[in-house]
């Protein structure tokens, strides 16, 4: 059985073509170790030697989250306009194109409909590639139709996040979706559905400031990286500089901002866990 | 070359063809229009430039009229309420109960602070967690007792400090917008200075925002803007241009709805006429919101916020 089903949207391969010519060995960043490419696929892409955290993309997220065969993608077929006629040191359609092509993804988010170890939720995930997960109108329509499809059918709503804050080339319209997730979020209440927001690296700015702060549940896996604003900036800022751990999970749990740290090991067991309680 | 020559220079080529084009008995008229034409464009792009920057300069004018003053002139009657009854207060954040036209209402403001004591003490109107908790707590005090909320935007952005993270300032912001969508109470927010990113957002979320013709609101700084897309803090004029952060690009993103012109030059030499000119704005709105029912209100509010965005269906080959 394929592990992913197309419907009338998007339509994603979800053969991922990138594991055909890339090379067999992975270098990973904590222990300088070459790892076996097919051995971190099996381990959710954590390191076997050192436990570090490998990048997930939105759908390797995907497929450690959700039982097989049993999640559909609804991922509204729209792209970005470009509203503003953006130019940086590159024009922003040129960027989104880019970026599509790279990714095989329409923005920076896949939502479906599908089950926790037969949990049925709908499930939105952001892809941090994608011009850094950014939330600009698509992102931000998509969180919405994801909402209103979890209300119309009566389901959950789980949201990975992995972005680093609000589309700049989108401006005002950008900043907006934060209100527009925000309010939306809210209809989830009102019919007494679950919204479970998973943290994980990174979920800071403009993102941490809306829908992912807004979880009844909020997660942080380990490894994560939660703030509002940039290290960077608060050194400045205040004059010193911060300890390593600063916006770390264990920070975040230490200071109220989530209610657990997860192991990506663990996080399908601990999602399943907590929808049961709903 | 910087802009100014460049456009001398197109000029001066413009005048030498044109000596030529009489003397000569040459046809150069076409070759004239084109440089023309090219002239104006040039022009035309150096002023929005100008004109961007120029009004990013004017909303952070150090003596552009902040939130203390408009609630001097246009309220009738000002309690200040102080704390977020857990942390502090937080002098960024200036609330209360006010009398306006004649009715109670409850006023949100962000406080830049006008001499240099009183801007260290309202932190140059950046907002740390406390402040946002303020807000929520005089948002839904106003809710309780059914009285409208006024809310004047002026911040550079929130505070980037270490405590505002250690006390969630983001998850701060976040509520406050939630709040603010869902209150049960007309709501008009107005820029009157800088609208810096989520930190103004946060008591942003109303029924009808207005923004003062010389006042700004961005995602981002264009400081900010252009360190991390131009990798380089200078081009911030260039960044202000692309952000589109004046009120009438926001305007015509369908983003606010309506602009209150300034008096003069700006508000910082005719105070008067643009409080006159808020007044009457703020004003309008809340007469035309006290029209609706509780219910046609958030509807109403939930359908504008739904509708935001911009984006178009995808029509070219599948993706792979
Ligand atoms: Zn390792």
């Amino acid at each position: 059985m394929p592990l992913f089903r197309d419907e009338e949207y998007l339509r994603v391969d979800f053969e991922d073509k990138e594991e055909k010519d890339e090379a067999l060995w992975v270098k990973c960043k904590s222990c300088e170790k070459l790892i076996f490419k097919k051995k971190l696929q099996e381990n959710n892409h954590v390191c076997p030697n050192c436990g570090g955290y490998f990048f997930l993309t939105a759908k390797e997220r995907i497929k450690t989250l959700v039982d097989e065969g049993s999640f559909t993608d609804k991922t509204k077929r729209i792209e970005s306009d470009d509203p503003l006629n953006f130019v940086d040191t590159q024009a922003y359609e040129e960027r989104v194109e880019e970026n599509q092509t790279e990714t095989g993804m329409f923005d920076a988010i896949i939502v479906g409909r599908g089950e926790i170890k037969v949990n049925p939720l709908v499930l939105a995930v952001m892809d941090f590639r994608f011009i850094g997960g950014s939330m600009g109108s698509v992102v931000g329509e998509q969180i919405v139709n994801g909402i209103e499809r979890a209300v119309e059918e009566e389901l959950p709503f789980v949201l990975v996040s992995s972005s680093g804050g609000a589309r700049m080339q989108e401006g005002l319209l950008s900043l907006m979706q934060m209100v527009k997730t925000a309010s939306a979020r809210d209809l989830l209440s009102r019919e007494k559905l679950p919204f479970i927001s998973v943290m994980t690296y990174p979920t800071t700015a403009g993102v941490q400031a809306s829908i992912a702060s807004l979880g009844d549940v909020i997660i942080a896996e380990r490894g994560a990286l939660i703030g509002f604003a940039g290290r960077r900036v608060i050194e400045q800022t205040i004059g010193e500089d911060l300890p390593p751990d600063f916006q770390s999970s264990k920070f975040a749990l230490d200071h109220g901002i989530v209610d657990s740290v997860v192991e990506r090991d663990s996080m399908r067991d601990e999602l399943a866990g907590i929808l049961d309680f709903f | 070359m910087s802009e100014e020559k460049t456009l001398q220079e197109l000029r001066e080529q413009i005048e030498q063809l044109e000596a030529l084009n009489s003397r000569n008995g040459l046809d150069l008229s076409r070759e004239i229009d084109n440089l023309t034409e090219k002239l104006a464009e040039r022009e035309k792009d150096t002023k929005e430039k100008l004109e961007e920057w120029d009004k990013v300069n004017l909303a952070r004018h150090p003596d552009r009229p902040g939130s203390e003053e408009y609630l001097d002139y246009l309220m009738e009657d000002f309690y200040p309420l102080h704390g977020d009854r857990l942390i502090g207060d937080d002098g960024a954040l200036i609330g209360g109960l006010a009398k306006y036209n004649g009715e109670t209402v409850m006023v949100i403001a962000q406080n830049k602070g006008g001499e240099v004591e009183q801007s260290q003490q309202s932190n140059f109107g950046m907002l740390r967690s406390e402040g946002y908790r303020k807000a929520q707590r005089l948002m839904k005090l106003a809710e309780t007792f059914q009285f409208p909320v006024l809310t004047l935007i002026d911040t550079p952005g929130a505070y980037p400090g270490k405590e505002a993270e250690e006390r969630n300032i983001g998850g701060m912001i976040a509520k406050s917008i939630s709040e603010m969508v869902s209150l049960e109470v007309p709501t008009v927010a107005a820029v009157i200075g800088e609208g810096g990113s989520g930190g103004a957002v946060a008591i942003g979320a109303a029924d009808r925002v207005v923004m003062l013709e010389n006042s700004i609101y961005s995602v981002i700084s264009p400081e900010g803007c252009a360190a991390i897309l131009w990798e380089d803090r200078d081009k911030a004029d260039e960044a202000a241009r692309a952000l589109k952060l004046t009120a009438g690009h926001a305007q015509d993103l369908g983003i606010i709805d309506e602009i209150i012109p300034e008096g003069g030059s700006g508000a910082h030499e005719d105070f008067e006429t643009t409080a006159d000119n808020l007044d009457h704005s703020l004003s309008n709105h809340l007469e035309e919101l006290e029209n609706y029912e509780e219910d046609q209100l958030l509807a109403k509010r939930r359908k504008k916020y739904r509708s935001i965005g911009s984006f178009k269906k995808v029509m070219k080959k599948e993706q792979s």
